[in-house]
């Protein structure tokens, strides 16, 4: 039986979560030669029309070359998966969706902007396309992203944990930095997967997963008041990088004024 | 009621470090509390030393922060978000591995029990209460191998509860501040050392490797006084009726719209409640396909996997979930277990990040005094 | 056996039943006996998927061999789908309370179910079929969305066909040709040739379902206590510990999945129990 074949495909994107896939070390050996990596320019394999079993896909929809080339994709594969923040929501670089003014903030940035070719908005890739599996995160966890492989080769689709990054806290054993130390952590209305990372190590989560499942996100918007942010901050909290997640978009728009501005 | 105590004896407080000695001789894993993280945490320990002297505690809905006074003593705080369940009923454990061969034959592998006994040196009397109640759920009817294990081997070191959190309200269950049962010794804390009771045979043939000397009743008298003091400060109480007539005969209580506004639904209630069981499983595959561990994970029933059906989610919304939260803790429990789950620790509503407070919530939805809504 | 831990089970046998509904027949590779009630289900585990509950339709103790019938609806379902014979999965099981077929010795039966092919209502029927004289009348009423998702056609033509026994099928929506009734199952007991106070119910399927049949059987003569349904809850551990498949006091795994109506009836259609 032929091994299955994968491709990693790079959008607009930091490249952070190709990385999930390099930094896995002996697992990258392994999963080698379980699949056939047709494309993945990261790791020095290039064919980007490969038709595929799996394709993951890094990066939001932000150029007019990605809105084509994002259906190529879709064309060439049997599943696609979106790999972390910009491509299941838009990423950091959605921000400029807010205000509408993509042509002020290219103008005021570079020196040439002229050769920016950037679409005025920046989208998630289920925007485009039909998605089968979105793992978040920004990046991706490699472990979880090993793991939605594995279960890809099985025939079974990945689990699908929208828990509480608050519950897995407490498997770990973490202290609670919203009770201990009054910080304004994201975790009641963020899904796990990072393993409670930021709590591990003392600092709040500032939600690079996303919105987990049934977010109460008014209550944490009180909440996050209620420590002390000005409205601003509690926009910037759910306004960062899964800005188009719609959970996260309407509770950001909530607090927000054009600009962040206070008020 | 001096008279009616057990016979306790004296250990002074530059003793204490040979309870740790004689339990590490005997082949115990000692854990107790420490601060760590900010917070009281119960860890692997085997210096009094590490004891957190000196530190006591300040709890409010939503709050917690440690501070230090001065003073020798060791356990002059109310517990933190957790004391020793997670050692007994792990938040993560391997329940079984399957192992698939070439041909595709599966082979289902029990773990190696490895742990050593475990003693805990600062059970309180909820958690004691608590532990009971994890006892039927974990071994009476259906036996749990793993938890089984670990709690045939474990030795408790009880210390009685002088330092309520003005969220604790075990007064008002029947659980504490005095320890009663569930431990092998139990101390009392003064300034210059520890009563010592026991109440196993174990327990009295570890206190009898220990340099104790006759309590005076100058010990006594100040023992007794600070644990009975606790009941006079804690002002939190669930209401008295039995609950079972009434939460049950209250679902559609306005209630329980008014605190699923307010509720996160983020299980912190849940995973620091010592009584709490509810875990899903999973299966965590090797890359490969070779190995797959079939794991159990601490759940809530304020997540969607715990509702979770084909087609159909229980409980979609938190005005569910926090009403089967509080039927099933303050209710059902009695029908499952014959008492009520709740042992007042508190720890609900001080890890609660926004501050809900369960006593508050019973006795708004359970008291018949409160007042229809008036036009505010 | 240890409830905790899987046996090794083999497929000797699989049936399409429907695009969506598949049958595997399984053999214990082990050899050791087993024996279940009607009602009871298995645990049924693929290798690095996970568990899923199941319940029995039937077993051939001379032939060692289990029969389930699944719908191919999640993660773990979909990958049995595509199970072939001579494969493996892992089985745990039988858990849980089954149908009361002793108390209803001697008495009529009404099976009411609803939904794709119930099988936990099968089993009984193969269960009185073994042991005929032993019950009464046997009616079958079984109620479909769509008449595409009734499974089972032609056994349910042939139990129409034996003495004493009544079939019944009611469908939602029908496709031309269709000779049963069209609409809610709980309108077929109108034509139910029914003996009220020596009838037992024993009801399988949506709770609304459910709960209706159970008030109209009710208000019909069967006594509260002869009617039985059997539930449907997220049960992971199979022996009351998990906690997720909670109805009140009650552990549907452990103390269920079937149950006297009255022990359900307060909460019964209350959303969030």
């Amino acid at each position: 039986m032929a091994k299955p074949s994968i491709a990693v495909h790079k959008f607009s994107s930091c490249d952070g979560c190709q990385l999930a896939f390099l930094n896995a070390g002996p697992d990258l050996l392994k999963l080698a030669e379980l699949v056939d990596i047709r494309h993945f320019l990261e790791a020095g394999m290039a064919d980007e029309d490969a038709k595929v079993d799996i394709a993951f896909v890094e990066g939001s929809i932000s150029t007019r070359d990605e809105l084509t080339r994002i259906q190529q994709v879709r064309a060439n594969s049997r599943i696609v998966v979106t790999i972390g923040a910009c491509a299941t929501a838009g990423g950091l670089q959605a921000l400029r969706n807010l205000d509408g003014r993509h042509e002020e903030w290219k103008h005021a940035i570079y020196a040439q902007p002229d050769f920016i070719q950037t679409l005025d908005r920046a989208e998630p890739v289920a925007a485009h396309i039909e998605v089968d599996f979105e793992l978040w995160g920004c990046p991706v966890d490699a472990a979880q992203l090993l793991a939605a492989v594995q279960q890809l080769l099985f025939g079974v689709s990945p689990l699908d944990v929208r828990d509480k990054v608050c519950a897995e806290c407490k498997r770990q054993q973490t202290i609670c930095v919203i009770v201990a130390d009054g910080q304004p952590c994201m975790g009641p209305v963020t899904r796990t997967g990072c393993g409670a990372l930021c709590p591990r190590f003392g600092r709040d989560c500032y939600a690079c997963y996303g919105p987990s499942e049934n977010p109460n996100t008014a209550a944490m918007g009180q909440a996050l008041a209620g420590l002390g942010l000005p409205p601003a901050d509690i926009a910037r909290r759910f306004l960062f990088i899964n800005s188009q997640a719609p959970a996260f978009h309407r509770a950001g728009l909530a607090h927000y004024r054009a600009g962040f501005a206070d008020e | 009621m001096t008279a009616t105590m057990p016979e306790q004896r004296f250990l002074p407080r530059e003793s204490l470090q040979t309870l740790f000695d004689v339990l590490a001789e005997r082949g115990y894993r000692t854990i107790g509390p420490v601060v760590l993280d900010k917070a009281i945490q119960y860890v692997e320990l085997s210096d009094a030393s590490a004891l957190p002297t000196g530190w006591t505690d300040d709890q409010q809905p939503g709050h917690y922060r440690l501070t230090q006074v001065e003073s020798p003593r060791c356990f002059a705080w109310a517990n933190g978000p957790q004391a020793f369940k997670p050692y007994l009923n792990r938040s993560r454990e391997v329940l079984w591995e399957s192992r698939r061969d070439s041909e595709g034959n599966l082979e289902f592998v029990l773990p190696t029990p490895t742990d050593k006994p475990l003693a805990v040196i600062g059970a309180r009397a909820c958690d004691l209460a608590a532990l009971a109640l994890q006892d039927r759920h974990f071994l009476d009817q259906a036996r749990d191998p793993g938890y089984a294990a670990r709690r045939a081997s474990l030795f408790s070191v009880a210390v009685h509860c002088t330092h309520p959190a003005t969220t604790c309200f075990c007064v008002s269950t029947g659980d504490g501040p005095r320890a009663t049962s569930g431990f092998d010794i139990a101390l009392s804390e003064l300034d210059d050392g520890y009563l010592v009771e026991t109440s196993s045979d174990t327990g009295r043939a570890l206190a009898a490797a220990l340099p104790l000397q006759p309590a005076d009743d100058e010990h006594n008298r100040a023992a007794a006084a600070e644990i009975d003091a606790v009941a006079q400060r804690q002002c939190r109480q669930l209401p008295s009726d039995d609950l079972r007539q009434t939460l049950f005969s209250r679902l559609d209580h306005p209630r329980w719209e008014d605190v699923a506004a307010r509720c996160l639904s983020c299980g912190n209630c849940t995973s620091v409640c010592p009584t709490c069981f509810c875990h899903s499983e999973r299966d965590q595959v090797e890359l490969g396909g070779a190995r797959s561990q079939h794991l159990r994970e601490w759940d809530s029933c304020f997540s969607e996997g715990h509702g979770h059906l084909h087609g159909f989610q229980v409980r979609p919304e938190t005005r569910h979930r926090y009403r089967q939260w509080l039927t099933h803790k303050l209710d059902s429990w009695h029908d499952q277990y014959g008492r009520s789950g709740c042992v007042g620790c508190g720890r609900c509503i001080t890890w609660c990040p926004v501050g809900i407070d369960l006593t508050a919530e019973a006795h708004a939805i359970c008291d018949d005094a409160i007042e229809p809504e008036d036009s505010a | 056996m240890s409830p905790n831990l899987p046996r090794q089970a083999e497929v000797v046998d699989r049936t399409e039943e429907s695009p969506s509904t598949f049958t595997l027949h399984l053999r214990l590779t082990d050899g050791a006996p087993y024996r279940f009630d009607p009602g009871q289900f298995n645990m049924l585990y693929l290798h690095g998927a996970g568990e899923v509950a199941i319940s029995i339709v039937a077993g051939d103790a001379q032939a060692g061999v289990l029969t389930h019938t699944i719908r191919a609806l999640g993660r773990v379902t979909k990958g049995l789908q595509q199970l072939g014979v001579g494969e493996h999965i892992g089985l745990r099981g039988p858990f849980g309370q089954g149908w009361p077929m002793q108390q209803a010795q001697g008495r009529d039966l009404v099976i009411v179910t609803g939904g794709l092919g119930c099988a936990p209502a099968v089993s009984i029927v193969h269960h009185v079929l073994d042991q005929r004289t032993r019950y009464g009348r046997l009616s079958i009423l079984q109620g479909v969305k769509h008449t595409d998702d009734l499974i089972w056609r032609e056994q349910y033509a042939a139990w129409a066909q034996l003495p004493n026994t009544q079939v019944l099928l009611a469908a939602d929506v029908a496709a031309p040709g269709w000779r049963g009734h069209v609409g809610q199952v709980t309108a077929l007991f109108d034509q139910l040739e029914l003996d009220a106070p020596r009838s037992s119910a024993m009801l399988c399927g949506p709770e609304p379902m459910m709960q209706a049949a159970a008030e109209q059987l009710h208000a019909r003569g069967l006594t509260a206590d002869a009617i039985f349904l059997s539930m449907e809850r997220n049960m992971q551990c199979a022996i009351g510990h998990c906690g997720h498949c909670q109805i009140g006091p009650d552990f549907v795994c452990r103390d269920g999945p079937v149950f006297p109506w009255p022990r359900l009836r307060p909460l019964l259609g209350v959303r969030g129990f």
